[in-house]
This record gives structure tokens, C-alpha cells and sequence, in this order.
């Protein structure tokens, strides 16, 4: 697969990451080395192998569904850069 | 040219387990923001989703009522989007597996239509936060107490071509989780939520016109005029030549329309995979068996079983079970000695009457069976007449009031007595000997007049067709 300049611009603005452009240049060629590695894998023949949900053989993890008291509000808010005595604050991101 | 509307809905439906979907937190509605959390659903690095087994049994019964096909083998998917209502930059949801597909529900609207809508899919999710804009600091505010909070949605095939189907649909599909138990349903509260996908196309047309998204619609009226607004809006632009853009639109309640939503967040691409913090899910045919024999009994059971048992028409047992309280509170009378057919015309006219009135859910009123069962016994006991009963309802329905007690304070008990009513007759012909002169002239009207007078005289509390026989046998007598 061909990384492409556009492609870097598109995973960026996913990402919601902004490179500069030698970052740019960078990224396409590590991309390109990543991608070219896992092509290794499309030489086998995965023709009679199920297709993998899961690396871990569990199945049906699940808890009861009982109320345990929650998180004190303080020590949530603490980890945040910006907040208030209740909320999380963020830059304007409603219309 | 005549065009014909198709709609899909999408529909978010809360479900009404104690805990959060992946953490112990609770889902109770409201608290102070940010106190119903935990690093799990704040998304904290490090922290490990452990599913609650309630979501699975939730949705495995929801399919199972919707005819659907279960998943046996099924697991989750991240969907990833930045967007800070998700602190975890994903919501944990399912793509490629979900638990139901290929379902059904019959509709039937308010002018007859029946037809059955096919269900594409149901999958297990989770709820986002709620974000408030501070006008004053110029941030927005992150509440996370609805955060993990389980949804299942149910994605219909554009089978719709009405908004009357769409409301027929919403209104089957909130009884049906309303008699599993599995939500409440409450709008308001945000519990069940629709999204509209809608596109036009010339009647006739078995292609597909290009859709819009329209979200933000927080009651069936909206969403009955959304859909019209909708329609209107795309039908114009193709008229006048100009495409429709396939985007998603905002319901603005106030200026009754709908609006692009900023091109930024239709830029969709969620790079799904799957979702490697929760294993899959291996569903056996055992765990199928016992919740499909768990399954309460259904609206179309009731009705049948009201039918054959009670004897009641089926307009009757529709209504009856049309929400699963009101079923409830007509079972609980039965119970309680009452006589069907006069139950249910009680709770057709009188309970319904008052809820529409009040609008009110049945779920939601505070009358309570008892109350009704000693009203439909006084009666029958000729203690008090139908029209008394009715006002007596009336003024008991707010806070369920002692029926026994409003009686007696107001007086409002039936005389049963000859002798009073005797000499009632003998007051109202004696001030008024031109009606009893009209009515041996043949006026039939006039008997009418006589027999109000009476009630008049006996402040209502007189048994009607007493005073009807008393008359009859001295005007004819």
C-alpha cells in the first residue's frame, strides 16, 4: 500500500493532530515502512484460517448488575486541565 | 409531479438497568454533575470495561420480542470520534456483529393502515455525556453522569412513507419495551431518542433519492413535523432543480425547522475495529431457551386472552393494552372483583379521558386500582348513580382521593328511597302543571324535562331509572 501525502493529511485531521511539514515527510515514510511490514502477512494463505475476534481465549466476561458507589467528583476533576467545582471544562464545542 | 416520502428511523433506547453498561456507577437520572462516575466510564487510562451482564440479557429479550435473528457469536467494536461528550475519544458499540438482526414489528396507524416494519438491526452501546455551553467563560462544560449508561438502537429499513406509520411504530416499539421491562421509555429524560433518515422520490420510484439526517427530536410532535418540514423542504429544492445534499440536519423546536449541522461533524470516518478490552460473547442455546421462556405476556397475548376470557370486544382490548400500566391497572381491578366490561369501560372513558386531559401516561397517575374497584361497587351496589360516580371520579383522580369519604363529605350517596321520591314527584308536578299538560298532549319532550326536575330536586343523588319507572307509572299510571 502507497502512503500518500493526502492520506498523512487525512489520519492527521482524523487524529486531530497537526505535524509540521518535515513531521509530514517523516510520518509518510514511517507509515510506508509499517504498512510494507504488514504486508508480510497478505503472503499467506489465510484461506482455511477463522477470522480472529479476540487474542485472548475468554468468552461471557460479565459483571452483576449491582450499584457500587462511585468515583468522589474531586478526585475525577483533579486529573483534568481545565475544570471547575463540577465539570470538566473543555474550549466551546457546541453550536 | 406526486412524490413519495421515504423514512428509516433510528432509535436510541436507555435501558433501565441499575449500573452503567461497563462500570458499577449507577444510571439513576439526574445528580449533581459528575457524581454518578468512575475512571472507567470518565475513560482513564489504564481502566478495564467489564460488561454488565443485564445489557446482554436486555437486549437478547428485546430481539427475541421484535422476531429477530439472535447473534450467537457477537462481540463489541470502537467507534472512534473526538468529540468531548466521549472522554475515552470512542464509544464502545457494535459493527460488524450485533447481537439482533432481521426483525419485525407490526404497525397499525390511527386510519387503519397495517403493515409490517422490517428491523435491519439492534445493537448494545453506550451513552455519551452531556455537554453545556457557558456563554460567560466561553467553554463548554462536561456533565459524564450519562456516560456509559447502556442504549440499545434499533435501526428499521426505510419502510416508512408517512410520519402517521412513523408515530404508529415509535408507539408499538415503546409498548413492547414497556412490557419487557427493559426501559421506561421516557422522552423527556432523553431515554428514547429517534433519528430520521429521509429522501424523496417520484411515487411509482423504486430507487432511492439522496437521504438527510435529521436529529435533535424530542417528542412524537416533533418528529411528526420534522418529517413534514422535511419532506417539503427537499421536494422544493429538487423542483426547483437543486440537488439534495446528503447531510445531517438539526431540529430546531422553535423556528420549526431543520438546519445543516456544521459540514465538520458530517466528516465521518469512525475507523471501527474491534473492541480488544471485552471478549466476545458466545451465546448457547440454553441461555436463548430460558430468556425466550422468561418472556412476559405481550400486548397481542393480553388482547387475545381478554377476548376469549373476559368476552370483550377487540376495540376494547386494544385500548386495554396500549400501554402496559394501563393493562396492569385493569388486571388489578379484575382482581379485586371488578366486572370487565365495566372496568373497561371505566378506564376506556373516565381513566383515558382524564390522562389525555392531563397529559399524562398512564404509568405516571397516581389513581390507583382500589380506588376505580370501590368506585365500578358502589355503583353496582346502587349507592351511587353513573353520572355522581363520574364526578366523584373526577374529583378523586388527582391524588387518589377516599372515595368513601368524598361521598359521604359531599352527601353525594343515592337515595334509594320510595318515599322521598314520591314526594319529589309531587313538588315537581306541582310547579309545573303545563309540562305534565304538554306530555298528555303527546309531547315526549316534556317527560324528559320532568324527570330532570326530579334529579334537580333530589340534588342528583336520585337512581335515574327509578325516577324514569316512578314517572312513567304516575303520568301513565
Amino acid at each position: 500500500m502507497k502512503i500518500t501525502k493526502e492520506l498523512v493529511d487525512y489520519i492527521a485531521l482524523l487524529s486531530r493532530l497537526q505535524p509540521d511539514e518535515s513531521e509530514r515527510v517523516q510520518m509518510t515514510a514511517e507509515l510506508e515502512q509499517i504498512v510494507s511490514y504488514m504486508d508480510i502477512l497478505s503472503h499467506l494463505d489465510t484461506g482455511n484460517v477463522e477470522p480472529l475476534s479476540h487474542v485472548v481465549p475468554l468468552r461471557n466476561v460479565m459483571r452483576e448488575d449491582i450499584v457500587e458507589p462511585s468515583f468522589p467528583k474531586e478526585e475525577l476533576l483533579k486529573n483534568a486541565p481545565g475544570g471547575d467545582d463540577e465539570a470538566f471544562l473543555v474550549p466551546k464545542a457546541v453550536e | 409531479m406526486t412524490w413519495e416520502t421515504v423514512i428509516g428511523l433510528e432509535t436510541h433506547v436507555e435501558l433501565a438497568t441499575k449500573t452503567k453498561i461497563f462500570c458499577s456507577c449507577t444510571t439513576e437520572f439526574g445528580g449533581a454533575p459528575n457524581t454518578h462516575c468512575c475512571p472507567v466510564c470518565t475513560g482513564m487510562p489504564g481502566t478495564l470495561p467489564v460488561l454488565n451482564k443485564r445489557v446482554l440479557e436486555f437486549a437478547v429479550k428485546t430481539g427475541l420480542a421484535l422476531n429477530g435473528e439472535i447473534t450467537r457469536h457477537c462481540k463489541f467494536d470502537r467507534k472512534n470520534y473526538f468529540y468531548p461528550d466521549l472522554p475515552k475519544a470512542y464509544q464502545i458499540s457494535q459493527l460488524y456483529l450485533p447481537i439482533v438482526r432481521n426483525g419485525k414489528i407490526p404497525i397499525r396507524t390511527g386510519s387503519g393502515t397495517e403493515k409490517v416494519i422490517r428491523i435491519h438491526e439492534l445493537h448494545m452501546e453506550e451513552d455519551a455525556g452531556k455537554l453545556v455551553h457557558d456563554p460567560w467563560l466561553d467553554q463548554t462544560k462536561c456533565d459524564y453522569n450519562r456516560c456509559g449508561v447502556p442504549l440499545i438502537e434499533i435501526v428499521t429499513e426505510p419502510d416508512f412513507r408517512t410520519a402517521e406509520e412513523v408515530i404508529a411504530y415509535l408507539e408499538k416499539l415503546k409498548s413492547t419495551l414497556q412490557y419487557l421491562g427493559v426501559s421506561d421509555c421516557k422522552m423527556q429524560e432523553g431515554s428514547l431518542r429517534c433519528d430520521v433518515n429521509l429522501s424523496v422520490r417520484p411515487a411509482g420510484s423504486t430507487a432511492l433519492g439522496t437521504r438527510t439526517e435529521m436529529k435533535n427530536l424530542s417528542s412524537f410532535k416533533a418528529i411528526a413535523r420534522a418529517i413534514a418540514y422535511e419532506a417539503r423542504r427537499q421536494i422544493e429544492r429538487i423542483e426547483e432543480g437543486k440537488p439534495v445534499i446528503q447531510e445531517t440536519r438539526r431540529w430546531d423546536e422553535n423556528k420549526d425547522a431543520t438546519f445543516a449541522m456544521r459540514s465538520k461533524e458530517n466528516a465521518q470516518d469512525y475507523r471501527y475495529f474491534p473492541e480488544p478490552d471485552i471478549p466476545p460473547l458466545e451465546l448457547s442455546q440454553e441461555y436463548l431457551n430460558a430468556l425466550q421462556l422468561a418472556q412476559p405476556e405481550m400486548a397481542e397475548e393480553k388482547m387475545a386472552r381478554y377476548q376469549r376470557d373476559y368476552g370483550l370486544p377487540v376495540y376494547d382490548t386494544q385500548m386495554l393494552t396500549g400501554q402496559k400500566a394501563l393493562a396492569d391497572f385493569f388486571e388489578a381491578c379484575i382482581t379485586l372483583g371488578s366486572d370487565p366490561k365495566q372496568t373497561a369501560n371505566w378506564i376506556m372513558g373516565q381513566v383515558l379521558g382524564q390522562l389525555s386531559a392531563k397529559a399524562l401516561e398512564a404509568k405516571d397517575m397516581k389513581l390507583t386500582p382500589a380506588t376505580l374497584a370501590k368506585l365500578i361497587s358502589m355503583v353496582k351496589a346502587g349507592r351511587l348513580n353513573r353520572n355522581t360516580a363520574v364526578k366523584v371520579f373526577e374529583a378523586v383522580f388527582d391524588s387518589d382521593g377516599d372515595v368513601e369519604e368524598y361521598v359521604k363529605t359531599h352527601g353525594l350517596e343515592q337515595v334509594n328511597d320510595p318515599t322521598a321520591l314520591t314526594a319529589a314527584i309531587e313538588r315537581v308536578f306541582a310547579a309545573n302543571p303545563q309540562s305534565i299538560a304538554d306530555f298528555k298532549a303527546g309531547k315526549e319532550k316534556a317527560f324528559g324535562f320532568l324527570v330532570g326536575q326530579v334529579m334537580r330536586d333530589m340534588k342528583g343523588k336520585a337512581d335515574p331509572q327509578a325516577v324514569n319507572q316512578a314517572l312513567r307509572d304516575r303520568l301513565e299510571g
